[in-house]
């Protein structure tokens, strides 16, 4: 990297340039339309002359969905907040029960441990749908469906398996001596586990909470079948906008630069930690 | 020998013992270390060394028999509460804090003030050479310098003992040299019981007052430094111990009044009076037709008039003469301490006085004799 030529330089540059674009302009092109009337957004050929409006994210956050035909209710900033409370109460329940269950499977070899293991991945195999028409009845005799908590119980398959799985790798790569050294000075396992083992995990606890938080706000089928209008995510609630009188384009661009906006500043927030997990080899010594 | 600051009754180590392919890494080991002893487990790698020494400090289970601390059986018991110290081969320093805080963590559970925790870290620092790198991350310095940071947290605890994983085997010759006397110094000042693992006799003869000799997880021999040298109790230590290492050659004995022949191959033979060997020897070997004799580089003489072998090698090592010649079927070296001339081609002499001898049976390798007697 140090020995480019110039021409190397340049040829790079337009290389990452390319695949910026490419990844970038389908959000590029929603944030356009997003400012953009229904009109407008379906002229033909599209052009990028216009005035920008805000009308799209006034209607989503006031709640009314104007069409020339008709007006509407919908509850998007309702789905944005049960978008919310179902990744972030789930991905802190799986942290709290996967984080020390990755531990244990990490560092204590027991009769089945691996059969267990795997069976916890195993969820991940299955297709959501499988399971859903049983949960149903299940929920609706237990009176979890439409709750917050039935929704983040099941957004465990998703979140569980990866945290537990993730966060396994990131203890297994760090010498047990490291702990043994802290051991035997006298400390208990589990303030060792705290101490030592926690911080060293930290950035890829943070990476794999991260990406199950992605996970469980992207999440669609779950919620859609087991909760009703006013527990469903965004996911879900984007549905309302096709109507029948139209999809309203404008308004689901705004809709989705929205629902995006959260993940993506996470990410980009959590971008250092990320980096710094992905490094943390340094530990083997 | 069993009110032992330290004792090993019987220890059996089998890995995945329930598995279709179980490993025994320790077998039925028998070892007592006195309070104040420092003691070497020494052998090459895979004989059981560093199993033995995790069992000890409770991060292996044993699969039988007991460990006894203080006379205290410690089965069951934690690390943290075994009240030992231990320097990990693969140094195992805490990457978040600085060296200093590395060696300060051993200390916290013997709660010292800040002065005197900054005393004594500075105080081991120094002796361990690592007094400038206090300050810097273990990330950033050496490997030998992070062996000697695990090195100096083990060695800042008051513990019962203190466990040693290949303490200096990073470490260049010249510190080596200078670190060994310095920690035996400290160790033996303090009074410190020691145990320490390691594949180099050198510094297991530097070290130790004891030296066990494992093999394939056997004990081969426990004994002091000059014992394992000159009476070695089997063909492996006698081969293991002393470098280079010792001459072996297979032998049949004939036994007159006053002449012993001790026949090697290729019409070799080597002829003793009968009063070079003790009467209870001699009727040995009246018994012991085949055997095997051993002979220590350093013993092997040259001369005009001893029995013809052809030099192949000649090594000068800077302060000794390594020659290296066809003797009896087989090679044997002779170790000289000046710059010998003997020229690859040149038919030479060997001598061998019986009282350098060491006999060995050729089916079971214990020893039975050492330089005439008999054990």
């Amino acid at each position: 990297m140090d020995h480019m030529s110039p021409l190397e330089r340049i040829l790079r540059a337009v290389a990452l340039a390319l695949v910026v674009l490419f990844f970038m302009f389908p959000i590029f092109w929603i944030v356009l339309m997003s400012l953009q009337t229904n009109e407008t957004i379906l002229r033909s050929p599209p052009s990028m002359a216009f005035v920008p409006t805000f009308k799209n994210y006034a209607a989503i956050i006031a709640g009314r969905l104007d069409s020339n035909v008709a007006s509407m209710s919908i509850q998007f900033m309702g789905n944005l907040m049960n978008s919310v409370i179902l990744s972030v109460g789930s991905v802190a329940l799986a942290l709290v029960l996967g984080v020390p269950a990755a531990y244990a499977f990490a560092r204590h070899k027991f009769k089945g441990s691996e059969d267990i293991a795997f069976t916890l991945l195993s969820f991940r195999f299955a297709p959501p749908l499988l399971v859903l028409l049983p949960l149903t009845l299940y929920f609706q005799s237990l009176g979890l469906a439409n709750t917050y908590v039935g929704l983040i119980w099941v957004y465990q398959l998703i979140c569980l398996p990866l945290i537990l799985w993730i966060v396994r790798g990131y203890f297994e790569d760090i010498s047990p001596d490291i702990e043994h050294a802290y051991r035997i000075a006298g400390h208990g396992w589990f303030a060792t586990f705290r101490k030592i083992a926690l911080p060293l995990a930290g950035p890829g606890i943070a990476a794999a909470g991260l990406l199950a938080f992605i996970f469980a706000w992207n999440n669609f089928v779950f919620a859609l079948v087991l909760a009703s209008a006013d527990k469903q995510p965004v996911t879900v609630g984007a549905l309302a906008f096709v109507t029948a009188s139209g999809i309203q384009y404008g308004q689901i661009a705004a809709a989705i630069v929205m629902s995006i906006a959260p993940t993506l500043l996470l990410a980009l927030w959590a971008q250092k930690y990320l980096v710094e997990g992905l490094s943390l080899g340094a530990v083997k010594g | 020998m069993s009110d032992g600051l330290l004792t090993l009754q019987g220890i059996n180590k089998i890995y995945n013992e329930t598995s279709r392919h179980p490993v025994q890494a320790v077998s039925d080991l028998n070892l007592t270390v006195a309070a104040g002893e420092i003691v070497a487990l020494l052998g090459s790698s895979g004989c059981g060394k560093t199993s033995t020494l995790r069992m000890i400090a409770g991060f292996e289970a044993v699969t039988s028999g007991e460990v006894l601390i203080k006379g205290r059986p410690v089965h069951g018991l934690h690390p943290a509460k075994r009240n030992v110290a231990m320097a990990f081969e693969g140094y195992s320093l805490y990457p978040p804090l600085s060296v200093a805080e590395n060696i300060a963590f051993a200390l916290k559970s013997e709660r010292l003030d800040k002065a005197e925790i900054k005393a004594k870290v500075t105080e081991i620092a120094h002796l361990l050479e690592i007094s400038d790198i206090l300050e810097r991350s273990p990330g950033s310095i050496s490997g030998g310098q992070q062996q000697r940071v695990s090195l100096a947290r083990a060695l800042i605890r008051k513990a019962d003992l203190h466990l040693l994983d290949e303490p200096m085997g990073q470490l260049e010759p010249q510190l080596r040299a200078l670190l060994r006397g310095r920690i035996k110094h400290f160790i033996k000042q303090r009074g410190l019981t020691a145990i320490l693992v390691t594949h180099d006799q050198t510094e297991a003869n530097a070290l130790a007052d004891r030296i066990a000799v494992m093999e394939g997880g056997f004990l081969q021999q426990y004994d002091t430094p000059e014992h394992l040298k000159d009476r070695p109790a089997n063909l492996f230590t006698g081969t293991f111990i002393g470098e280079p290492p010792m001459n072996v050659f297979p032998v049949q004995a004939e036994v007159a009044d006053d002449l012993i022949k001790l026949h090697l191959e290729e019409g070799v033979s080597l002829s003793f009076p009968a009063g070079a060997f003790s009467p209870r020897l001699k009727d040995r070997l009246l018994l012991e037709k085949q055997f095997m004799m051993g002979v220590r580089p350093h013993a092997v003489k040259i001369t005009e008039t001893g029995q013809p072998a052809e030099v192949f090698a000649n090594q000068w090592l800077g302060d000794q003469t390594h020659i290296a010649a066809y003797f009896a079927g087989q090679t044997i070296v002779s170790v000289r301490h000046d710059r010998a001339r003997h020229a690859p081609g040149q038919n030479i002499g060997i001598e061998l006085d019986a009282g350098d001898l060491h006999l060995f049976h050729s089916d079971t390798g214990a020893a039975f004799s050492h330089g005439g007697g008999v054990e």
